[in-house]
């Protein structure tokens, strides 16, 4: 029997880590992911996981230390945001390329500057170039349940590649909301031991890690780590499809919401589904007009195919960025969702917005302008604003 | 005796176990650094397993190049700032793994850095290491400047020295500032023992260090000055001499702090002038041009005001 209960995203996902008892967890503590270190360290300080607490002096030695720790044969997890991410941004491609399965739990935060504690998604998106599996959540529900999926993909033999789980700081690290959780007994068989074939421990075999590699081999590393992404694809679906017979509760790469025969469509990541949900009821209800949403939850690896598949026959689409990326054209969702859609010959019209930055609102009735912008652009195809900023204010 | 020293120094015995740094790395003919690895790893238990770490530099990019390894034992290389760091990952996994019951043996943890990653970028990394008190050893091998790119200067730099980003010229003389004090600095963590060592006497004293440093429980700090024939510009032949008289001048003293005792190891009969130390070495060639009798003087009264600020702090009740 699922355990109902009432709890913001970081008291799921720390819900979670309890659960799941991992070995080390290396943190620092920066706003709006500290509750989640906080909650572990009182689970450790009443003796209900035999997890050890690393207090790191920096999030770059936090990401060091789950490296050091993954690589001696432990499983290590540690969360942060903004900053603390740019912090490790070096030790995100170790991570990776020592091929070592740690988990993060990132509360999407506004990277500096100005300094900003509130959501978007600048943190993680910098880093999608770094070799991490990147799962996204809309709700705190969806943030536990991605949580649990994490070390199964991590650790897959196949994969055996970090993953970051990422939820919206502040509207879902810290919203309360209802929230379905599984028995810690259901979770640790879920989840398993964590059994490395090589690791620094070893009584038997010792490792080295973390090469020189000159130019003759470099290459091949980064070959291999591509070849883990791509199975990556697969382990996700297979854990995906394990969750749902286990919860019910299904997910993939992406959800679609009223999308079967939706012609005005919009792309986006993390919680502002939610409000993009009301606002398509709301247009359905009363006009009738055809709106969906496409959610991306797996934004690394990049699900291009299916992704193309779901939107190609589309009229047109808003790709709604949450991170600027400066190239004074659009942000890092829509270029590569144009380029899928690209690839697979769409003629779909598409527009791709920023929005939400550093926390700025965006409101059902922002959603509705925007599929409204989205009809106009498929009956007359002028291209008049191809790239725009959602809810700027003019003065 | 305490700290692990079970039986007497045995220069024999010590010298023929088996080497846990092989041979085959690409390191310089006459390099400190390969030196230190050896003799700290000599102060392993032959029955003890170990995880060695490695910040960025010349032994690693020497030691480990894809697909060889010189360690004998597990080894970890991260990244440059952060060899502290990686080991206290690896140290509390151990402890982790081992109260679960999944390892049964005994493994030592000793991360090598050299001073740039250890006096500078790794500086802050280091320090929480200590702070936290892992049961690692982390060990300097203190050559002074930037060598794996070119002798830039570093805070272990001393001062007047002739470096690629301190160039003397007609308008310099060499490195301005003086060098930092690290291994007081790390004493003053409080951490239950920090010494200062080099190659002398048979390698009595590092090796004696080395042992102390890995089996106190806690975390150790060990700054082994090791010279570089390259950046240094001495024949690699001359290794040896260059640290004796660094250690002869008082330029580089022995010392160790055990739970917060200062201990002097090594008092010189006749402190030897610095000029000893200092004209093998090309880095201070400018010095002794005609005309700069002066710069030698600065040098030799910071050697002096060390030297007495350490021999008052080894002197003082405790």
């Amino acid at each position: 029997m699922a355990i109902r209960e009432r709890l913001s995203g970081n008291e799921a996902v720390a819900y979670a880590i309890r659960q799941i008892n991992p070995d080390v967890m290396p943190a620092f503590p920066i706003t709006p992911s500290t509750e989640i270190p906080q909650y572990v360290a009182n689970y450790i300080a009443n003796g209900k996981i035999d997890t050890e607490f690393i207090p790191v002096e920096s999030e770059h030695s936090a990401m060091s230390a789950a490296i050091g720790a993954s690589a001696a044969g432990a499983r290590a997890v540690t969360a942060t945001s903004s900053c603390g991410m740019a912090l490790m941004w070096e030790e995100l491609y170790v991570a990776a390329s020592d091929r070592l399965p740690v988990v993060l739990a990132l509360v999407n935060r506004a990277l500096s500057g100005p300094i900003n504690i509130n959501a978007d998604h600048s943190d993680s998106m910098g880093a999608r170039d770094s070799g991490w599996i990147q799962i996204y959540a809309e709700s705190n529900q969806e943030a536990y349940d991605n949580f649990l999926q994490a070390y199964p993909i991590a650790e897959h033999a196949s994969v055996r590649l970090p993953v970051m789980i990422c939820q919206d700081g502040f509207i879902t690290s810290h919203g309360v909301e209802n929230i379905q959780l599984l028995e810690d007994d259901k979770v640790r068989e879920f989840v398993g031991e964590y059994m490395p074939a090589h690791y620094l421990l070893h009584e038997k075999e010792p490792m080295a890690v973390g090469p020189y590699a000159v130019s003759a081999y470099y290459m091949e590393t980064k070959r291999a780590q591509r070849e883990a992404m791509k199975n990556a694809r697969q382990v996700i679906l297979e854990t995906a499809a394990r969750f749902e017979s286990l919860t019910g509760r299904k997910y993939g790469f992406f959800e679609e919401y009223r999308m079967e025969d939706a012609d005005y469509v919009i792309v986006l990541i993390g919680s502002a589904a939610g409000t993009c949900k009301a606002a398509i009821d709301e247009i359905r209800s009363a006009t009738g007009q055809k709106v969906g949403l496409l959610k991306i939850r797996v934004f690394r690896p990049f699900p291009e195919e299916e992704l193309a598949n779901a939107l190609r026959d589309k009229k047109a689409i808003a790709v709604l960025d949450r991170s600027e990326m400066f190239a004074a054209t659009g942000g890092p969702l829509g270029a590569e969702v144009r380029a899928a859609l690209y690839s697979a010959g769409s003629r779909a019209e598409v527009v791709n917005y920023f929005y939400g930055l550093g926390g700025r609102d965006i409101t059902v009735d922002d959603f509705k302008e925007v599929y409204a912008k989205l009809e106009r652009l498929a009956r007359t195809h002028e291209r008049t604003d191809m790239y725009t900023y959602i809810g700027l204010r003019e003065r | 005796m305490a700290n692990g020293m079970e039986t007497a120094y045995n220069f024999k015995e010590v010298m023929s176990r088996t080497e846990r740094l092989a041979p085959g790395h690409r390191m310089c003919a006459g390099c400190g650094g390969t030196v230190a690895v050896r003799a700290v790893l000599r102060a392993l238990r032959p029955e003890d397993k170990a995880v060695v770490g490695n910040a960025t530099g010349c032994l690693e990019v020497s030691s480990f190049m894809y697909p060889y390894t010189a360690y004998e034992d597990s080894y970890i290389h991260n990244a440059f700032e952060n060899a502290g760091a990686t080991l206290s990952g690896v140290e509390t996994a151990y402890r982790v793994l081992k109260k679960k019951g999944k390892i049964k043996e005994n493994f030592k943890f000793i991360t090598f850095g050299g001073d740039g990653g250890t006096y500078d970028i790794g500086f802050q990394s280091l320090s929480g290491a200590m702070e936290r008190g892992h049961d690692m050893v982390y060990v300097c091998y203190d050559n002074g400047a930037y060598m794996n790119t070119g002798t830039q200067r570093s805070s272990a730099t001393p001062q007047f020295a002739d470096t690629t980003t301190t160039p003397a010229g007609t308008a310099s003389e060499g490195k301005v500032q003086v060098r930092k004090d690290l291994t007081a600095i790390m004493a003053q963590h409080h951490i239950p023992y920090a010494a200062q060592t080099t190659f002398t006497a048979n390698f009595r004293d590092l090796h004696e260090k080395a042992q102390k440093a890995i089996y106190t429980p806690g975390a150790a700090f060990l700054n082994v000055m090791s010279p570089c024939p390259r950046g240094w510009g001495y024949d690699p032949s001359e290794l040896m001499n260059i640290c004796k008289l660094a250690v002869e001048t008082c330029y580089w003293p022995l010392y160790e702090v055990v739970d917060g005792k200062w201990i002097l190891n090594y008092e010189p009969k006749n402190k030897l002038p610095i000029e000893e130390f200092l004209r093998p070495q090309k880095r201070f060639g400018h010095l002794f041009k005609p005309g700069r009798e002066e710069l030698i003087g600065l040098f030799q009264a910071e050697v002096d005001k060390r030297w007495e600020e350490l021999q008052n702090r080894c002197a003082a009740k405790q």
